[in-house]
């Protein structure tokens, strides 16, 4: 603890560079700021692991490239050779995933000049939103029971379950348009939610671990999902491989702006849902009772909060949060019918967005957002400059690595420790 | 287990006396509804169990709803024997029941047949059932070694993966499969040397670590499979195979000739592994020194062990023997592709923690789990109406169960997944 004097500094919110001095406040200002801003804080430790990330990630981009690796097979001759050649590596892999995740200027350019659409302006930036919005949701899942001192690895399979609920009721249900969609919603959050009570009523009644329940119910919920994609009624009959029917047209999620851009007013449920989690957290009776029990169970018993309850009720809010998410595969722009495939990752994927968003709700938002920036570029970085999508799993995986150790971090580059103690670790408990 | 809510009921001989008698009532309703409904379902027709791998060959043939009910019955009898005035060893008594209602169900399933497939090669399905549990072995066997020395593995699908890509890279680049076979327990290493690496000197949570780790390892098996093996398959990922060893007059044996007598290396290296870990870890000093850091490494290191130096020692070892795992897919039958181990890494979890965190129990519960793979298989060449993703999910379910305490009480090593914060 170096930097204890004064609590004036711009507590966690400088962002790297834009830090201009400005001479006139105090002489000190500057140097205090870059003090702090070179410091384990969240924002340092999170931009330096994204910079960590991206630069292995290059090197397997520059390795998996033929002609760059025969380049520095003569690295002494002509050495431009292979420094050029990874420069244009590099260049093309990240400039395409920064173009297909944000905004593409030359299409801004021929939007100016009145040759493209507004539509192509912003359709990486709304697929990024797209990528986002199922990952906000088992994100919040993961965040929430975190926050109530369970580690929920379920949401896999709490999202599985909501796929399948908000699938069968659009399938399904015969009701009108606006009344079907909103069943279709309900549906998939109350099979998450009752995948979440499961795993909750077994930690609160017998104990069992929700790490390993969790992790098991994600498969059970799998092979669930396969068996009732085959049944009559539900697969499409026209088809012999395992696709549902699709979901009627009227419990489908309506799309933001017109057909072109795939975001949909699942983005709007998403952000709702993180303001109430948001809510739930800080302000509620619950919520308080939660973080209670997350911090220290057995205060929370002393207190008179019921421990059992609060798991069993954290367990089904997470499912039904992770069965939004679910929600949202089949029925918004991802995909309009049921496939074993339809759920993706999105439940592996909450956690490492939770984990970024260090268990915050806006934090999951932020994170979900950059994963679905590195998704949705990854998929531009793929078809322009032909680096394998894969390479943003790795990336993914690595920035989750570097931010859980930033002990790592600190000592790679030489941090300070952070005036507030730096991020926290997380929580390390086992079975 | 260390669940802050209040475990199952305690540990005195009364609650042992009601878990048993639970017990003996669900084992007793499992024969009954087993007797009744594949009895009721079983035609007339008749199961007949040889013991080779065909049709033909010596084998037994019963009649399929007398064998169904008399099984179910024999259930039955176990289950009330447990709860009678006298009962006899619980996992006994289990066992005995457990295997009742299966062969009541295959007596039901092989009866129900079409015409002319009415038998059960017993030789092939266990050969099957060795075959489908020999990766969870390996895999269940590197959780042991982790977890009793107090380092949660989640991983073992990461260190599979590994272990069968560099597995088939090296084997194919070197022409040997030796060299596969050495490449590919470094490449479970190098996995396990981050898995221990962040664990145990940056204390990350290692459940995260886990996942985390497991995705790394898909993509960048996956990325470099794009990179260097879909492009040129023959110079990249065409493995060369080990062969089958047969054993002489063993693999005449009927039923277990064909599943112990005839195999590949990966057979015998799993059948010389667990045995080897069971010893050592109950009568040698290394053994000791590992239990004692998974369950109280603060007394362990007061006694000089040195907990950090082991955990990393173990979790590398874990390493090579999950890559040597991995090793089984690549440089027995199959080339490489991605993501192909497909969550096989989550079952051997599985049966890591239903056969409680010993190489024995790990052993069994893999070989459990195989023949309901291998029973998946059958089902669906007699063309059975039960749908198989029910008998995928009986792995989990077991797996829940037995957490949950219903059927035994399972307990992790008391320090794992706690980080070490001394020497």
């Amino acid at each position: 603890m170096t930097a204890n004097r004064d609590d004036a500094p711009p507590a966690g919110t400088p962002t790297g560079t834009s830090g201009a001095p400005d001479p006139a406040p105090a002489e000190g200002f500057g140097r205090r700021f870059l003090r702090h801003a070179w410091s384990a804080n969240p924002v340092t430790v999170t931009a330096l692991a994204l910079l960590l990330a991206l630069a292995v990630g290059g090197v397997l981009a520059v390795l998996a490239d033929p002609a760059a690796r025969a380049a520095y097979g003569y690295l002494l001759d002509r050495p431009g050779d292979a420094l050029g050649r990874t420069g244009a590596v590099l260049g093309g892999a990240y400039g395409s995933l920064a173009r297909g995740a944000l905004l593409d200027p030359a299409v801004l350019g021929r939007w100016w000049d009145g040759a493209a659409t507004w539509q192509q302006v912003l359709y990486p930036i709304s697929e990024t939103l797209a990528y986002a919005t199922p990952l906000i949701l088992t994100g919040l899942a993961v965040a929430l029971a975190f926050r109530g001192g369970l580690f929920n690895i379920g949401a896999q399979g709490q999202a599985t379950l909501g796929v399948l609920g908000a699938g069968l009721a659009g399938i399904l249900l015969p009701l009108p348009a606006g009344l079907h969609l909103v069943a279709a919603v309900a549906a998939g959050a109350l099979g998450g939610a009752a995948w979440g009570w499961v795993a909750g009523q077994l930690k609160a009644r017998t104990g069992a671990h929700e790490v390993i329940t969790t992790i098991m119910l994600n498969y059970v919920a799998f092979a669930l999902l396969t068996w009732v994609i085959h049944q009559p009624g539900v697969q499409d009959p026209a088809r012999t491989d395992l696709v549902s029917r699709p979901v009627a047209g009227g419990a489908q999620l309506p799309r933001l702006s017109g057909p072109e851009l795939r975001w949909d007013v699942g983005l709007l449920v998403a952000l709702a849902a993180t303001a109430g989690v948001a809510w739930l957290l800080r302000r509620s009776t619950a919520g308080f009772a939660l973080r209670v029990v997350g911090a220290n169970p057995d205060a929370a018993r002393t207190a008179g909060i019921g421990v059992g309850g609060t798991y069993v009720l954290v367990m089904a809010l997470a499912g039904g949060l992770a069965g939004l998410g679910g929600g949202q595969m089949v029925l918004g722009a991802t995909a309009s019918a049921l496939t074993p495939a339809v759920v993706a990752q999105i439940g592996f994927d909450g956690i490492l967005v939770a984990l970024l968003g260090r268990v915050r709700p806006w934090g999951v938002v932020a994170a979900a957002l950059l994963f679905g920036a590195l998704r949705a570029g990854g998929n531009a970085m793929q078809s322009v400059s032909g680096v394998s999508l894969e390479l943003v799993t790795v990336l993914q995986a690595l920035i989750v690595l570097f931010i859980a150790a930033p002990a790592l971090v600190r000592a790679l580059f030489g941090l300070r420790r952070a005036a507030a103690g730096g991020p926290a670790a997380t929580l390390a408990r086992g079975w | 287990m260390t669940g802050v809510a209040a475990g199952p009921a305690g540990a005195g001989p009364a609650a042992g006396r009601r878990r048993t008698r639970r017990i003996g009532a669900g084992l007793a309703a499992a024969g009954l509804v087993a007797a009744a409904a594949f009895g009721a379902a079983a035609g007339p027709a008749a199961a007949r169990f040889t013991f080779g791998e065909g049709a033909g060959g010596a084998g037994i043939t019963l009649p399929g709803r007398a064998g169904a009910v008399g099984f179910g019955l024999l259930a039955v009898a176990a289950g009330a024997l447990l709860c009678g005035p006298r009962p006899p060893r619980r996992a006994a008594a289990l066992g005995v029941g457990v295997v009742a209602v299966l062969l009541s169900f295959l007596c039901w399933q092989v009866a129900q047949a079409p015409p002319g497939q009415n038998f059960l090669p017993l030789g092939s399905t266990l050969r099957g059932t060795f075959l489908l549990a020999l990766p969870l072995v390996y895999g269940a066997l590197a959780g042991v070694l982790c977890e009793r020395s107090g380092i949660v593995n989640v991983a073992i699908e990461g260190q599979l993966l590994a272990g069968a890509f560099a597995g088939a890279l090296v084997g194919t680049v070197t022409g040997s499969p030796w060299a596969g076979l050495v490449a590919a327990a470094l490449g479970g290493v190098l996995l396990s040397a981050l898995l221990a690496v962040f664990a145990i000197r940056y204390l990350v949570d290692q459940v995260v670590l886990g996942i985390v780790v497991n995705l790394l390892a898909i993509g960048l098996t996956g990325f470099l499979y794009e990179a260097l093996m879909q492009p040129d398959q023959a110079r990249y990922n065409e493995p060369p195979k080990f062969a089958e060893w047969s054993l002489g007059p063993l693999a005449d044996l009927p039923v277990l000739g064909p599943a112990l007598g005839r195999g590949t290396l990966f057979l015998y290296l799993a059948a010389i592994a667990v045995p080897a870990t069971a010893y050592a870890l109950g009568r040698t000093r290394w053994g000791l020194r590992t239990r004692a850091v998974g369950e109280h490494p603060g007394a362990a290191d007061t006694l000089g062990v040195r907990v950090r130096r082991l955990r990393y020692l173990n979790v590398l070892l874990a390493g090579a023997v999950a890559g040597v795992g991995g090793a089984s897919y690549t440089l027995v039958s199959f080339s490489f592709s991605k993501d192909m181990i497909g969550g096989k890494g989550f079952i051997a979890l599985a049966a890591l923690i239903f056969g409680r965190w010993t190489p024995t129990g790990a052993l069994l519960a893999a070989l459990f789990f195989g023949f309901a793979d291998q029973v998946q298989t059958y089902l669906g060449t007699v063309e059975s109406a039960i749908p198989t993703e029910f008998l995928q999910m009986l792995p989990y379910l077991a797996t829940i169960l037995a957490v949950a305490g219903l059927v035994g009480r399972v307990r992790a090593p008391a320090a794992d997944g706690k980080p070490y914060l001394g020497r």
